[in-house]
């Protein structure tokens, strides 16, 4: 039924983990003594860059944001900004939930603020790129009967997975095995990286087995 | 004949919590080694030999003048065997080569013997051991239960009383067993088990020149690398065999630098298992290593003599002490390592030593007073073995008497009955004290894992049980009796005496198989009777079923309690669960499209949606109530962080300033900050809960309830300000004031007590909080009948149908703050409004939690009314949520999960959150001085009030538990999503009348209820037995496991009996509601 489209979403997630793997591996060769671990706020760093522009770039050349009503370019010019605007409310929230859940308030900030800016750009700006600037319609989505295509379902999963991963990381802190990972927030990351990875994969072969099942009302 | 419903509903939660308490009450009895600490110690005159001259016998020349204590932790006895046909020699193998060299080379002067230990085998309970010649348990139940000082007699202590300087280098736990007995001391930090050489290096540093020194009696020098390697690297690495090497270098240095009046004593605490643990009581953990060496002959006897295979060691102690002098200390049950005496009459080649015979005497002697000491103290040694003993005692005492007195040469069987009297001692305390039991211990995991199945149970099926006729509690009474009567009829033929444990198990056993029967049977019969609308047993325990987030979280729980890390950062772990529950919460309500308002698409608001009725405006305002009750939630979670306090264990943490008492502070205006911020939190408190009850109409009446809450209440908490401010005050600022506050300081907390009784009584004497007001028209047309007069004729049952709705119905419009109605009467008959009826269930539940509360807030250190407030609003919050995520009341009033959860973890956070924790150090018993300045004479009163502040948490969830059932009914009343759809039923909204309408669903609910809570604590307390039944050899099974367990058993406890106290109050407002009833209606209708 939507082949065509399964088709779409597996290679443009395939894109998405490909640019991961380059924005872990350029470094790796460019930058001396990169790792994963060591240099992590740098790796945070490359991969939500290159999750930005990879997200970006796949879904306005698949063309599933919804178009804007109007084509002016003051309109297109402030959803732009509303978008940036969302994308940094998006980091200070997933900042304030972190420090919620226990991450240290002022010591470690900017480690912090990292997985923020990373959770955003896996989460939110997935959002943004399939729904546009409308938190209504966000919150929509994530509901049993509000995903109204299958790019829904995939954001549905993605998002899911990636914050699960995220709030799994969090679970080998405490231990006291003194291990390179378990330093804040590698472990949260790495969990919301795994995460989001699974989604990747999960969503369109959940899609592709589950298509009998899948009836949307609208399109 | 109310509480007479309430029976079954009551004795069914005893019988269930009575089970948990058996399964407990085993599996501790199995676990914990419980032994009475002799607080006597020996002194030099208790050593006389009866029938000689007496001699001070701590003025004869001793033995040895000095003894070096080379304590190697965790050596092993493989370590220190030298095998030279090894040629393939693993890491830890042939690396101490001096100790077989000197054995070989002076066998005279030298032994190397297995050293046995008493589990359990952890580094503090073997200094324990082999200092006072004991055998250590988990509890050495004594006077030093908050501090882990030895106050027992031990040898440390016998050096110091006859004047020998003991000077101490190494591992620091020694320095907090013997505070202040060294004459020097080296402590160095042993907590870090990763850090294979800070103690090692430092003791290094010292040794040697101490050793060449000459202020010095005793040396103790306690090396940690090698245990600390093997919990690192494990015995098999190469880290091993470099830390032993470095070992046997040091032992060499040390013998070469001995002079001739010294002796040299190298040991090891405790083995190590393959992976380098110890706890437990495997061989290859018990089986230690002890090399003895003197530069002089040390083995007179000759070769033939038998050797002992194994030196347990307690013998270490009245070895050391009679070598060099002291009075055997009196709590040993040691037995002299014998051939370290010379045999009866070759006294002559070492210089004042004792032969073997006297030795053995006056160990003999001082272990039969220490057991006449402790048997009449303690009845836990079987009496037929005590009194086998006595008598050989007494026999041999006259046998080695008669030898001395005639100058025989003593019989050499004398001796040797000397050692097996010696030796059965031993025997007969390790096996009181030292052992788990294994078959309690799996008795009582077994009685609990069936009860807390039993609880989940009981929870799915409350209303099939509850609805048949009560589930057979007098047959389970009978049932549990017979099965005691014949288990102690058959112990007392087979054994000849009752153990009262295995009884208790038999009849929690055979109760609980039959509840299941049972159970079984009535799900069968309900099955029957309506097909299949009764739950299937396969279809709850699928993992869908039990995989939801509500039971995932305390799944997730109950798993961490089995990791010594997450016990140990467990407040923040509770914290983080709880919040993630509470996140859960808007999701879910989410996804099931209950959280936006349905959107105006004819298209898709086509009655998909159940809640697709109300109107978006009502959805958007219950949302962001919901939001904004979740937002406050969340934030009291976070804010509650800061009052935590810090284990031992947690290197970095700072306490929270909160928890001292004011008193300790020393800037005056930080003190007074603190202060008003408290007191400000009392009033908040004090406020929150009157306004409550004002809104809902409850303080109208004049009922005792009513004057608990406009009297009793505030000024208890003005007593408890003042309290505060009274204990608050600088001794020495008011110099005249002196005696006025030192009779406030007793008077206030009295007063408080008093008042906090007298208000809980009242409460439960006369708990109704309904004002009834006839009014008449504004006609004045009196003369027409009341409107209910409309069923009279019918049964009083319908007749109270009808009346309810009525009452409610004139109620609702005069809801707020008790106004009188506005709306005027249509028809001008009189009506009766009955003020606070809707909430004639929570209001006392209410106001007994906001005055125990107080109370216990009395307990504790005053920063903590901050906590206390914190906690208030939590429960508030987290009632609100509860009633926004029923949105549709489905029939019954059953609670889901996710609230119970949630208030059953906010329990323990909030134990986290008033500054305790699960460790012995932390109870704060300055609780037992509130209002007792001067002490107790008993302990149960400063023990219960030390057990009311450790547990306050949990009294408040528990007693305020069916605030959960009550809850949602009452928001009815608010225009709200429940209340709407009852309205459209053109039903009146009676919020908790609701509840007498159908008694039934009622108990069955608070069945429920109930029972899940329970359910949820007793798999907390399942899982702790579990993890100190698996963990029993864990590095850190008594420090972390076992305290955790004795907390999370003690908190169970206590829980459960608020949640007894709790229901027991429901029923009996329950009953005087049904009271009221009867009393109005005849009154008014007939
Ligand atoms: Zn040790
Ligand atoms: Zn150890």
């Amino acid at each position: 039924m939507w082949d065509h489209e399964i088709k779409a979403m597996a290679s443009a997630h395939a894109i998405i983990a490909s640019s991961i793997f380059m924005a872990t591996v350029v470094p790796a060769v460019l930058v001396p003594g990169f790792s994963v671990y060591g240099a992590h706020l740098l790796w945070l760093y490359s991969v939500s860059g290159a999750v930005t522009v990879a997200s970006v770039g796949v879904f306005w050349l698949l063309g599933v944001t919804p178009p804007s009503k109007k084509h002016t370019l003051g309109y297109k010019l402030s959803r732009f900004f509303r978008s940036c605007l969302y994308f940094i409310l998006s980091c200070l929230f997933f900042h304030t939930v972190v420090v919620l859940y226990g991450a240290p308030l002022i010591e470690f900030a900017l480690e912090t603020f990292s997985l923020a800016v990373l959770l955003t750009s896996l989460t939110t700006l997935r959002c943004l790129c399939v729904l546009g600037p409308n938190v209504q319609a966000w919150i929509r989505v994530f509901s049993r009967h509000g995903a109204m295509s299958v790019w829904d379902t995939c954001l549905q999963i993605t998002v899911a997975c990636t914050l699960v991963g995220a709030w799994v990381g969090a679970f080998p802190i405490p231990l006291d095995w003194d291990r390179p990972w378990q330093v804040w927030p590698v472990s949260c990351s790495l969990g919301a990286m795994i995460g989001f990875l699974t989604g990747l994969v999960a969503a369109p072969s959940w899609i592709h087995y589950h298509r009998k099942q899948l009836t949307y009302k609208c399109k | 004949n109310n509480l007479m419903k309430g029976l079954p509903l009551l004795s069914l939660l005893t019988w269930m919590c009575a089970v948990y308490f058996v399964g407990i009450y085993l599996f501790v009895s199995g676990f914990l080694l419980v032994r009475l600490e002799v607080n006597r110690t020996s002194t030099c005159g208790d050593v006389l030999e009866p029938g000689e001259e007496p001699v001070d016998f701590c003025r004869v020349q001793p033995r040895f003048r000095r003894v070096v204590l080379l304590i190697i932790d965790a050596l092993k006895i493989d370590f220190a065997r030298f095998d030279p046909s090894n040629t393939t020699p693993r890491q830890f193998e042939n690396k101490l080569p001096v100790l077989e060299e000197t054995v070989s080379s002076w066998p005279s002067h030298s032994r190397l013997y297995p050293f046995r230990a008493d589990p359990p085998t952890t580094t503090m309970q073997r200094i324990k051991g082999f200092t006072t010649g004991s055998l250590p348990t988990f509890v050495d139940v004594g006077n030093n239960f908050a501090s882990s000082a030895i106050l027992e007699d031990n040898l440390i202590h016998q050096f110091g009383q006859v004047g020998k300087r003991v000077v101490f280098m190494g591992d620091d736990t020694w320095e907090s067993l013997f505070p202040k007995k060294f004459y020097r001391s080296l402590p160095f930090p042993s907590f870090n088990v990763k850090d294979l050489h800070t103690v090692d290096n430092g003791i290094l540093q010292h040794l040697y020149t101490t050793m060449v020194g000459n202020d010095w009696d005793v040396l103790v020098a306690h090396f940690l690398g090698v245990d600390h390697c093997g919990h690192r690297f494990g015995p098999d690495h190469p880290a091993m065999a470099d830390k032993l090497t470095q070992m046997d270098g040091v032992i060499r240095s040390v013998i070469d630098r001995l002079q001739n009046d010294t002796l040299l004593v190298v040991m090891g605490d405790h083995g190590m298992t393959d992976t380098g643990d110890h706890g437990g009581e495997s061989q290859k953990e018990t089986d230690a290593a002890i090399f003895l060496y003197s530069p002089v002959p040390l083995f007179l006897g000759s070769m033939s003599q038998s050797e002992p295979d194994v030196v347990p060691q307690t013998d270490l102690v009245p070895t050391l002490a009679l070598l060099l002098g002291v009075p055997i200390p009196y709590s040993s049950v040691g037995q002299i390592l014998l051939p370290l005496f010379p045999p009866h009459g070759q006294t002559e080649g070492a210089v004042g030593g004792l032969s073997q015979l006297e030795a053995l005497w006056i160990n003999a002697k001082q272990v039969n007073r220490f057991l006449e000491t402790y048997s009449s103290m303690a009845k836990d040694i079987p009496p037929d073995s005590l009194s086998q003993l006595k008598d050989e005692f007494s026999r041999l005492s006259s046998e080695y008497l008669t030898t001395v007195r005639e100058g025989q040469l003593p019989s050499p069987e004398l001796a040797a009955s000397l050692q097996a009297y010696l030796t059965s001692v031993r025997d007969t305390c390790r096996a009181t004290w030292a052992r788990f039991n294994p078959f309690k211990m799996g008795a009582g995991l077994a009685i609990l894992a069936f009860a807390c199945l039993m609880c989940f149970i009981l929870s799915e099926l409350s209303t099939v049980l509850i609805g048949q006729n009560g589930p057979g509690m007098k047959a389970l009474v009978v049932m549990g009796l017979t099965v005691v009567v014949t288990v102690a009829a058959g112990q007392l033929l087979i054994q000849g005496y009752v153990e009262v444990a295995w009884c208790l198990a038999a009849a929690a056993f055979s109760s609980e198989l039959h509840f299941l029967w049972r159970a079984h049977r009535s799900r069968m019969s309900a099955v029957a009777k309506n097909g299949s609308k009764a739950p299937k047993w396969v279809s709850w325990l699928t993992p869908r079923r039990l995989l939801i987030p509500p039971l995932l979280v305390p799944l997730l729980r109950c798993a961490s309690l089995l990791s010594d890390s997450y016990v140990i950062a467990e407040g923040r772990v509770v914290t983080f669960l709880v919040f993630s529950l509470a996140l859960y919460i808007p999701i879910h309500l989410n996804w099931n499209g209950l959280l936006l308002p349905p959107s105006h698409d004819p298209l898709k608001s086509a009655g998909l949606l159940p809640s697709s009725a109300l109107s978006p405006s009502t959805v958007r305002k219950e949302s962001s109530t919901l939001l904004a009750c979740l937002g406050l939630l969340i934030s009291s979670l976070y804010l509650s962080l800061s009052f935590h306090s810090c284990r031992e264990e947690q290197g970095s943490c700072q306490p929270s300033p909160f928890i001292s008492p004011l008193s300790r502070l020393q800037d005056s205006q930080l003190k007074n900050l603190h202060y008003i911020l408290s007191v400000v939190s009392l009033a908040i408190w004090t406020y929150l809960l009157r306004r409550c009850l004002r809104h809902y109409g409850n303080l109208n009446s004049s009922s005792g309830t009513v004057f608990t809450a406009r009297w009793i209440l505030p000024l208890l908490s003005v007593c408890l300000g003042l309290h505060w401010a009274v204990s608050a005050t600088p001794e020495d600022s008011f110099r005249n004031l002196t005696e006025l506050i030192s009779l406030a300081q007793l008077a206030l907390p009295r007063a408080a007590f008093c008042l906090l009784g007298l208000g809980l009584f009242l409460i439960w004497l006369d708990p109704l909080t309904v004002f009834v007001k006839t009014k008449t028209g504004a006609s004045a047309r009196s003369s027409l009948p009341p409107r209910y007069r409309a069923s009279t004729g019918i049964s009083p049952q319908a007749e109270l149908h009808h009346l309810i709705p009525q009452i409610y119905q004139r109620m609702c419009r005069s809801l707020d703050d008790g106004e009188l109605s506005v709306g005027s009467e249509v028809d001008g008959r009189p009506a009766v409004e009955a003020y606070g009826l809707g909430t004639v269930y929570s209001a006392p539940l209410l106001l007994f939690c906001g005055l125990l509360g107080i109370g216990l807030l009395l307990l504790h250190p005053e920063g903590m009314a901050l906590s206390f407030l914190l906690l208030l609003l939590e429960m508030g919050f987290c009632t609100l949520l509860i009633y926004s995520h029923l949105v549709l009341p489905s029939g019954g009033f059953n609670v889901p999960w996710t609230p119970i959860v949630l208030w059953s973890l906010a329990a323990t956070q909030f134990f986290h959150a008033t500054g305790h924790l699960p460790t012995f150090p932390s109870i704060q018993w300055g609780a037992a001085f509130v209002g007792f300045p001067d002490g107790h004479i008993g302990t149960i009163l400063p023990g219960s009030l030390v057990t009311l502040n450790t547990f306050a948490a949990q009294i408040m969830f528990a007693v305020g538990c069916p605030l959960l059932l009550f809850w949602p009914l009452v928001c009815e009343v608010r225009g709200s999503r429940g209340g709407k759809a009852f309205r459209e039923e053109g039903e009146d909204a009676v919020m908790e009348m609701r509840l007498r309408e159908n008694p039934q669903q009622f108990s069955s609910a608070l069945l429920q209820l109930s029972t899940r809570y329970l359910f949820i604590h007793g798999a907390q307390v399942f899982a702790s037995v579990c993890a100190a039944a698996i963990l029993r050899r864990h590095l850190m099974v008594w420090k972390v496991f076992a305290p955790k367990l004795m907390f999370e058993a003690s908190g169970f406890l206590v829980s459960s009996m608020s949640v007894l106290i709790g229901v027991t109050l429901v029923l009996r407002v329950d009953q005087a509601v049904g009271c009221w009833f009867k009393r109005l209606i005849p009154d008014i209708s007939r």
